[in-house]
């Protein structure tokens, strides 16, 4: 099966170097990527993800926002009653990380994660959501 | 001086230049001359300026290590300013926060989580009076890092001033003003191109009839370069911005010798060393070139192109964070041999959160190493006449004029069009982003080394670095702050200076600088005057591409 991912910025950080490299590297290992552009809220991005039916969503933050935003998506998308993956990517600090992954976070790519690494780890999410789900 | 060989006119002025109260000589006593190089050869100081824009160069004067900044409130960001005077910084460069970056206040919705984050937050005129007390605005310069609402800060910054006793014929200082990377890279655009470029215009024409120190726009191509162009790509789309904004003016009724001069350039420093090098002995030829031959500038000073540098965030790797130090040195190294006129060194911890004070204070550090020890500043372009220097910077030139062909015909010879027109038709974006690409899976193929990151990872897991946090008290401080500003100011004045800048707005030939200054001084906050103004000119959506 062909995962499909939804890479999101969300808020006002328009870094968007990182999202648009790692979207092309995940095509090139053949999943299916959906970018919904600059300045989405997390209820946009919630809406998106459910409509286009994706296995994982991929945010990028680089502006320090992500405390408060990433858990707002994981927020918004389960109280649609979805239980799509979020991953985060960007800016994140390790000291951030016990914070972000009990916020729902599924994985959490500090600064430096390689490609490798994020592709595997959204593979793994993806398995292991869709194995809870059967 | 006709009769003069080329050396002879640069000796000319040369000797009427000031020095520095130094030794010119080598550690051990060698001396040194300002330059070297043959007698029928190019001189700094002489057109087309490859080899620097001053015949004494840094002989003269040192580049200005202008270090940038901003965090939290107002209160905490003039705090660092006054440690960065105090540790010998001899300029200022002010970092917004991503709501202010955008025009909205930081009580609005989108603005939830970013206050304060990535810069200082302003919202009105109490900000940017607390941002600058207890600096001498008549000797310190100031740089304003920001574009969409660069009109409604200059605005802001003026009030400020006038209220403590500077008139604004006294300020000196760089709005960074560049609107078009905003939308070919850095992302923080709010209207239209063609509406941005009329505040753009209207600061062009504001600055130079009212404010003679004033640098009205930074064309930069830090940011082109930091969202992944090559080099020739940054030196290219950095350089026809310049000319698109030349041509904006001179729709403008000024002439080329009214703005060229007042423009002032910003190149990273990325870490292939002779490359870069080679980009800024390119970037002043061609436009000296292409101010006199193709714009008529007869002014010389429309001729030289004066650049501030910064060194390369994206260089720096989040593994071994101390290594940045090594990798910001030899960047800061190439702008200085590279001819600048002013530097920001990054920190080491940059690739995980804002600088510590700490580690600012290193950046800083580095660039007096280069600046006091390392004496590479006795000898103007000390690598001019370098056969594969030459060669390289001959081969930038050829690619940029390569790209100004496609860019004109594009605006079927209007650089101001086809910038426009690139941007609407996602040419420039889609250009840095394959750029990014290629760059990256050559990281991923392991035909480029990073170290940390690809090989010599032994060392990666030791202890992290203290980092600069951030919280979110910083946010509802700043909230407070604003929830002050509009419960005591007068919403009549306020109404009134609104309805002003509405007027303004929608009549296209009117300069909307008086209105805005008029808004500044009445409270208005930042949010409301770009509220005001979005209402008459919409605003910008990228189509997202991959």
């Amino acid at each position: 099966m062909t995962i499909r991912v939804l890479v999101a910025k969300v808020g006002l950080d328009g870094h968007d170097r990182g999202i648009k490299v790692v979207a092309r590297l995940l095509r090139d290992a053949g999943m299916e990527v959906v970018y919904t552009g600059l300045f989405q809220t997390p209820e946009t991005v919630a809406i998106a993800a459910i409509q286009e039916d994706v296995d994982v969503v991929g945010l990028s933050m680089l502006s320090g926002a992500h405390l408060t935003l990433a858990p707002m998506v994981v927020g918004a998308l389960r109280a649609k009653g979805s239980d799509i993956p979020v991953v985060l990517g960007g800016i994140v600090p390790k000291s951030d990380l016990e914070d972000m992954r009990a916020a729902g976070m599924a994985a959490v790519f500090v600064p430096g994660a390689s490609a490798e690494e994020i592709m595997a780890s959204i593979i793994e999410v993806v398995s292991a959501s869709t194995s809870e789900t059967i | 001086m006709a009769d003069m060989n080329a050396y002879d006119q640069w000796l000319a002025l040369y000797k009427t230049s000031a020095k520095r109260d130094v030794t010119f000589a080598t550690m051990s006593g060698v001396p040194l001359d300002p330059v070297y190089g043959p007698e029928n050869g190019e001189f700094p100081g002489q057109f087309p300026y490859t080899r620097g824009v001053h015949a004494s160069m840094y002989r003269s004067r040192l580049w200005t290590m202008r270090m940038f900044a901003g965090f939290g409130t107002a209160l905490d960001t003039n705090r660092r300013f006054k440690e960065i005077i105090a540790a010998g910084g001899q300029g200022l460069s002010t970092a917004f926060d991503m709501p202010t970056l955008l025009g909205l206040d930081s009580d609005d919705p989108m603005a939830l989580g970013e206050v304060g984050r990535c810069g200082v937050a302003i919202d009105s005129l109490t900000d940017m009076r607390d941002l600058f007390t207890d600096i001498d605005l008549a000797t310190i310069t100031t740089s304003m890092t920001i574009n969409s609402p660069a009109a409604v800060m200059l605005a802001l910054f003026i009030a400020q001033a006038e209220e403590k006793g500077v008139a604004r014929n006294q300020l000196g200082g760089t709005l960074q003003n560049d609107i078009l990377k905003e939308y070919q890279a850095q992302k923080e655009f709010v209207f239209p191109p063609r509406q941005s470029m009329r505040l753009v215009r209207d600061t062009i024409a504001f600055t130079a009839a009212e404010m003679p120190k004033w640098n009205s726009i930074s064309v930069s191509g830090y940011h082109i370069r930091e969202a992944g162009s090559t080099a020739a790509e940054e030196l290219a789309f950095t350089l026809v911005n310049g000319f698109a904004y030349v041509e904006l003016a001179r729709q403008a009724g000024l002439q080329v010798d009214e703005v060229a001069p007042r423009l002032s350039f910003f190149f990273n420093a990325h870490i292939d060393f002779f490359e870069e090098i080679a980009k800024y002995r390119a970037a002043r030829r061609l436009w000296a070139t292409w101010m006199r031959d193709h714009y008529g500038a007869t002014n010389e000073l429309s001729w030289k192109l004066r650049f501030h540098t910064q060194t390369a965030g994206v260089s720096l790797t989040a593994q071994q964070p101390e290594v940045n130090i090594a990798r910001t040195a030899i960047e800061a190294l190439a702008g200085v041999l590279g001819g600048t006129q002013s530097l920001h060194t990054n920190s080491m911890d940059e690739a995980l959160a804002l600088p510590s004070e700490r580690a600012a204070r290193t950046a800083l550090r580095t660039q007096q190493v280069i600046a006091y020890e390392t004496n590479v500043v006795n000898v103007a372009d000390p690598l001019g006449g370098s056969w594969f220097v030459e060669e390289l910077t001959d081969e930038m030139t050829r690619q940029a004029e390569a790209i100004f062909a496609e860019i004109s015909a594009m605006g079927e010879g209007s650089m101001l069009e086809g910038c426009i027109k690139g941007i609407e038709e996602n040419w420039f974006q889609g250009r840095i982003a394959e750029s990014a690409y290629n760059l990256e899976r050559s990281f991923n193929q392991g035909q480029r080394i990073v170290v940390g990151v690809n090989d010599f990872t032994e060392g990666n897991d030791n202890a992290d670095l203290e980092i600069l946090r951030i919280t979110n008290e910083d946010e509802l401080k700043q909230v407070g702050r604003l929830n002050d500003v509009r419960q005591n100011r007068d919403e009549s004045k306020v109404l009134l200076a609104l309805e002003e800048l509405t007027t303004d707005a929608i009549d296209p030939e009117v300069n909307l600088m008086p209105a805005l200054i008029n808004a500044s001084r009445a409270y208005v906050t930042v949010g409301e005057m770009m509220g005001a103004m979005e209402k008459i000119f919409g605003r910008h959506i990228e189509v997202p591409t991959l």
